[in-house]
């Protein structure tokens, strides 16, 4: 079985700075994989060339054989595919502050896959039952609690039902106890067939949830 | 009469304050006019524009010296249209710039015999000459003249008696140019601004009709305190009349015609110029429909402005934020250029300049000069509201599959119209203070209007208080709006 995510020799440089170099790993269907890493290592760079919102200089990224290259990010038009297959929860959530909760997770579902307001609000509300924020669901995200805002920021990347998800350092604002639960969550995720890739420097975390640990210093070769 | 009026003149001479009184002879007269009025009254002297020449002039000086004691006199330059407020005030002793003499006038403050008599004169384009005699062929047609002037007056009874069109300029040079550019009928003026305006326009473009509308006088104003110093000021003007020294002041400027000579006779005799006086300060409520009637325009006119400068501001802000180096380039040039003049130099030039190429109507030129001033104001708000969405959201929104165009239209838009909602409220009631300044371009909105009914009661007291309450009836409701709107987005 292919991989769901290639990342192959990736190179990212920023000015003279090499911050990754030849990083190669896989993440399959149904895997939650932790990528390690001190701050500063390249984790949150990793993930945006993988969601296409930055540039990167050398290898290759495939995504349900959706492949980016190196060189500029392509124009939107060019990447519907592969945000279709690519869902990402900002470590600040960036959830979208005029809009409620549940009209955060539903404007995707509305805007981009053209569905009408009733059954876009149902299905958002779905989503957010599933991750137990449904009933904050009429709340703005300045008012939600940051574990909130999470599930709230989780429900959004899976409205459009993407294969893979990234999480950028989920467990920084969490306490224990929320830890655990948000743990439980992605197991969960990746047991309905999802690959997860979570960028983490919470060595706990990864150890008591991922099914794999991907250290950025021992992949780049 | 007379020896009893000398005798209470001396009292008085000797017991008012300096300004007015008999002083050294070396304490020079002061006397206001506007050089901004020109030649022939008062204009600055090509050779040295810190002087001053013109008939008016002259019979200014001509006073001074035949003053007792002698005095030489002083110029202070105040706008024409401040002259009778001026004086009261005590800047200058005597007012004199082709100033008319009302029944108003006379009944509010200490004016003197009248030193000259003009016609007010209809000038018309040259094709209308033929049909046009006086104001009676003018229905329906737009009539310029000087505002706050007789000839004004004139025109707005005519309005009601004859239908036609007044239209009041702040100067008297542009009425006969917009006569010319076709923007206007006919001008109502004096005689001597008439003929000084064709010789300007080298003979062409208008003529004026030989048929006086009417006959006016110009006098000199004094402050109604004042009386004595009047009275000593006609008696110098009555031996000017009488040695000729007037008539050659006049001849000089070319002003001079026979029937002058038959009018200072009259004067002599006493009989003539002499109008009868009027009851001072009408009453507020004649004014009433004609303050509504601007307030509206003042309220129409920011209305439309702020919708083009908010239409135009978002294409602006667009062009910053999203356009290549050159659109970035062009709408950074338009936005720093507007910004850096003042709004009354890009009023006159649409109006004025662009003259040669398109006669855009006065209200047409307000609405674009107010409109796209604030665009350039506008747009700097937007742009900075755009900034400050967070663009973690928009990348957020890209990741969800959204074009640049939905980005903007479902994320970015909404938050930065939050944003700028307030300071755009604080920028329509910046707007709406700002419109006082088309008048400079014919059009008569709330302030310019209450100048008028000001400069005709004599008083900026009812008048000034009235005109303000209107702008604070329009602008404390946007205030408190900007405020509620402030608080309510500020918590983010």
């Amino acid at each position: 079985m292919t991989a769901l995510l290639a990342i192959e020799r990736l190179g990212v440089r920023y000015a003279a700075r090499q911050v990754l170099r030849t990083l190669s790993f896989e993440v399959a269907r149904g895997e939650v994989v932790a990528l390690m890493g001190p701050s500063g290592a390249g984790k949150t760079t990793a993930l945006r060339a993988v969601a296409a919102l930055q540039s990167f200089d050398e290898g290759r990224i495939v995504v349900d054989e959706f492949a980016l290259a190196p060189g500029p990010v392509p124009p939107e038009s060019q990447l519907r595919p592969l945000r279709r297959r690519v869902g990402l929860v900002f470590q600040s959530h960036a959830l979208f502050e005029h809009l409620s909760a549940v009209e955060n997770v539903a404007l995707a579902l509305r805007h981009v896959l053209l569905r009408g307001r009733a059954e876009a609000e149902a299905t958002a509300m779905r989503l957010l039952d599933s991750l137990d924020v449904g009933g904050r669901a009429a709340a703005l995200p300045r008012h939600l609690s940051g574990g909130e805002a999470q599930r709230v920021a989780i429900a959004r990347a899976l409205a459009l039902d993407p294969a893979l998800l990234l999480m950028d350092e989920p467990t920084a604002a969490l306490d224990p106890e929320r830890r655990g639960a948000l743990g439980e969550t992605l197991r969960r995720l990746a047991a309905s067939g999802r690959g997860l890739l979570v960028a983490t420097h919470d060595v706990e975390f990864a150890r008591a949830f991922a099914h794999r640990v991907v250290n950025l210093a021992a992949a780049m070769g | 009469m007379i020896p009893r009026t000398l005798g209470l003149a001396a009292l008085a001479l000797a017991l008012v304050p300096p300004a007015s009184g008999q002083e050294p002879s070396s304490r020079p007269f002061l006397w206001g006019g506007d050089a901004e009025g020109g030649a022939p009254f008062v204009e600055a002297d090509q050779a040295d524009p810190s002087r001053v020449r013109g008939f008016d002039v002259e019979v200014a000086g001509r006073i001074a010296r035949g003053l007792s004691g002698g005095r030489h006199p002083r110029f202070i330059q105040v706008q024409w249209s401040a002259i009778d407020q001026s004086v009261e005030r005590g800047d200058f002793a005597i007012g004199l710039s082709g100033v008319e003499d009302t029944p108003a006038r006379r009944a509010r403050h200490a004016v003197t015999l009248p030193y000259f008599e003009f016609r007010e004169v209809l000038a018309v384009r040259p094709a209308d000459s033929a049909t046009v005699h006086g104001l009676a062929q003018m229905r329906g047609r737009r009539v310029a003249t000087l505002g706050a002037t007789i000839a004004y007056e004139i025109l707005l009874a005519a309005r009601d008696s004859l239908g036609l069109i007044p239209v009041s300029y702040d100067d008297d040079v542009h009425p006969y140019a917009d006569l010319v550019a076709g923007r206007v009928d006919a001008v109502l003026l004096d005689h001597i601004i008439a003929q000084r305006a064709l010789r300007r326009a080298g003979g062409t473009g208008f003529v004026i009709l030989p048929e006086a509308v009417a006959t006016g006088h110009y006098v000199g104003v004094l402050a109604r305190a004042d009386s004595a110093l009047r009275d000593s000021v006609n008696a110098v003007l009555r031996e000017a009349m009488r040695d000729g020294s007037l008539e050659q002041i006049f001849r000089r400027w070319n002003v001079w015609d026979p029937s002058e000579g038959a009018f200072f006779d009259r004067v002599l005799r006493g009989g003539a110029g002499r109008q009868p006086a009027a009851t001072a300060g009408r009453a507020v409520t004649p004014y009433l429909p004609s303050l509504i009637r601007a307030a509206g325009v003042t309220a129409v006119i920011s209305i439309l402005s702020m919708a083009l400068a908010v239409a135009v501001g978002l294409g602006l802000a667009s062009g910053r934020v999203y356009g290549g180096a050159w659109v970035r380039g062009a709408t950074t040039v338009y936005v720093e250029v507007v910004r850096g003049t003042p709004v009354l130099l890009q009023l006159f030039v649409i109006y004025y300049g662009l003259a040669g190429m398109v006669r855009l109507p006065a209200f047409i030129a307000a609405v674009l000069g107010l409109g796209l001033n604030y665009a350039a104001y506008e747009s700097e708000i937007y742009r900075g509201a755009l900034q400050a969405v967070s663009p973690l959201q928009l990348e957020a929104a890209r990741t969800l599959g959204f074009s640049e165009g939905q980005i903007l239209r479902l994320v970015r838009g909404p938050q930065a119209l939050r944003l700028a909602l307030a300071p755009m409220t604080n920028d329509f009631v910046a707007l709406l203070k700002d419109s006082s300044l088309v008048s400079v371009i014919t059009v008569i909105e709330l302030t310019k209007q209450t100048a008028i009914y000001a400069t005709n009661v004599g008083s900026w007291v009812v008048p000034g208080a009235l005109c303000a309450a209107v702008y604070l009836a329009m602008s404390l409701p946007l205030a408190r709006l900007a405020r509620r709107l402030e608080r309510r987005w500020s918590v983010r």
